[in-house]
């Protein structure tokens, strides 16, 4: 227990410090505090600089990732110097810029059932910064299981979720969303896009709830779940009750350790190649330039969205946004061969399993989509 | 006539709207109403057998019809419905 403040901690918390609600005691309760970041991407940027900011004595990163230009729209705990860099590193040095007085636990590795209890044991508070249903249900279980509160926020294009799940208070994650949406409903941002301030706006909130549970003031979120949507600038809350049926929380709970978390969500989760349509679909950009040498008029299929075919395209192809491919495929023929292409190759592989059940056969699906189109083949066009 | 509120991730099956206008004097009738109005939307809220599917939440005022009477849950006038749904976004990856 660090029992008092030096001078030039008391000078960097001085905003803190005049504050009756934190005050000096506040202040030393934050510095003897520890939090654990599950994600260092655009929820946990914000959220672990407001943290590292307010004197948070330990904070955890969680993350396997290298930083990409793609992140710097919205993470802005990293930089154009360190794209290239392990996030957790990245984020690290920038943090200890910012307050080189705290400890910085860093985990360069995947959030999984076999490592998760032995890193969030340690935490006082979990906050879960991830982008995908499996993780998020294992950070939920993890912090029901350990006790701790799980700071929740969510995004999706314009749209915010935050709460605050702690099981021995009010309902956990799982009691408000006892089951993820099949695979394929909700498309992720990748696919998506997200408006780059949002995930500021809810990390922060995040950052905020962290902040009064570790002093013990105001209303925390917990019981309650605010929505946010940034082009209506709405904030609305509702009431979330603990769900007598909940499986890891509920009296009769049948879910007591950690499961296969990408199996109950039926989606791979981390290292995930949904990019691929399965065996004997999948074509190489190099495959696609051979094939088109000798069959100039080969049909391509481009099933983006309209506004994606500005950014970049292929000349030629024909466009139908896979939104839109079970309705329009009467103008394919089916006896005419196809390559299939999307952004990264996911959406594609979509394309193809609507069509395959229609009964096309003579198709391909471009590996990595436009992208890797772009990287291998004619690199005269851009990356998104 | 009741606001029913469309999140991001499916107004792309309301013609973009973010809120539709729906009759009905229960939860039921105003989810008919708007699945003869957008009937795209209707697989990503009902199930095959015409159940709402579990990851989807409605909520009147500020509870949801979980923990009211389900689809049987009265709207009064001048109550707000928000659909919610699970979304996962953020950037880990």
């Amino acid at each position: 227990m660090v029992e008092e403040l030096s001078h030039q901690q008391i000078l960097r918390y001085s905003r803190h410090l005049l504050m009756p609600e934190v005050g000096l005691q506040g202040q030393l309760k934050l510095k003897n505090s520890s939090v654990l970041v599950i994600g260092t991407g655009g929820l946990g940027s914000p959220v672990a600089l407001y943290l590292a900011a307010a004197g948070i004595g330990r904070i955890g990163l969680v993350d396997y990732d290298t930083v990409d230009s793609s992140n710097l729209q919205r993470q802005v705990i990293h930089g154009t110097s360190t794209v290239g860099k392990l996030k957790v590193e990245s984020a690290r040095d920038r943090l200890t810029d910012l307050n080189p007085d705290i400890q910085i636990d860093i985990f360069n590795e995947p959030y999984t059932s076999e490592n998760a209890l032995r890193i969030a044991k340690d935490y006082d508070v979990i906050i879960d910064g991830t982008d995908n249903f499996p993780t998020r249900y294992l950070t939920n279980d993890v912090s029901v299981f350990l006790g701790k509160p799980n700071i929740y926020g969510s995004i999706f294009r314009f749209d915010g979720q935050v709460s605050v799940f702690y099981a021995k208070e009010g309902p956990c994650y799982r009691c408000l969303f006892p089951e993820p949406p099949p695979p394929g409903l909700v498309p992720s941002c990748a696919e998506g896009g997200v408006f780059g301030v949002l995930p500021g706006t809810i990390g922060t909130l995040q950052a905020t709830e962290a902040i009064k549970i570790l002093l013990g003031i105001g209303e925390p979120l917990i019981g309650r779940l605010l929505l946010y949507n940034a082009l209506d600038m709405s904030f609305d809350f509702v009431k979330l009750k603990k769900n007598p049926n909940c499986r890891v929380c509920g009296p009769n709970a049948d879910i007591k350790e950690l499961i296969d978390y990408e199996e109950f969500c039926g989606v791979p989760g981390h290292h995930a190649d949904d990019t691929s349509a399965g065996a004997g679909w999948d074509i190489t950009p190099q495959e696609m330039q051979e094939r088109l040498k000798l069959d100039p008029n080969l049909l391509l299929l481009d099933v983006r969205e309209p506004h994606e075919l500005e950014i970049v395209s292929i000349k030629g192809a024909k466009n139908i946004p896979l939104g839109e491919v079970a309705q329009r495929m009467s103008e394919l023929d089916s006896a005419e061969e196809m390559v299939v292409f999307c952004k990264r190759g996911s959406r594609s592989a979509r394309a193809i399993e609507i069509l395959s059940s229609a009964g096309f056969k003579k198709m391909k699906n471009l590996k990595g989509g436009i992208n890797a189109w772009a990287e291998e083949v004619d690199t005269s066009l851009p990356l998104y | 006539m009741t606001t029913l509120r469309i999140p991001t991730p499916l107004r792309a099956y309301t013609s973009g709207k973010g809120e539709v206008q729906v009759t009905g004097a229960k939860i039921s009738e105003a989810l008919t109403d708007l699945t003869n109005q957008f009937p795209a939307i209707k697989p990503h809220i009902f199930n095959e057998g015409g159940e709402l599917r579990p990851f989807v939440n409605l909520f009147v005022g500020e509870n949801n019809i979980k923990d009211l009477q389900g689809v049987d849950t009265p709207i009064k006038d001048g109550e707000k419905i928000m659909l919610i749904p699970s979304i996962a976004g953020g950037n880990y990856g």
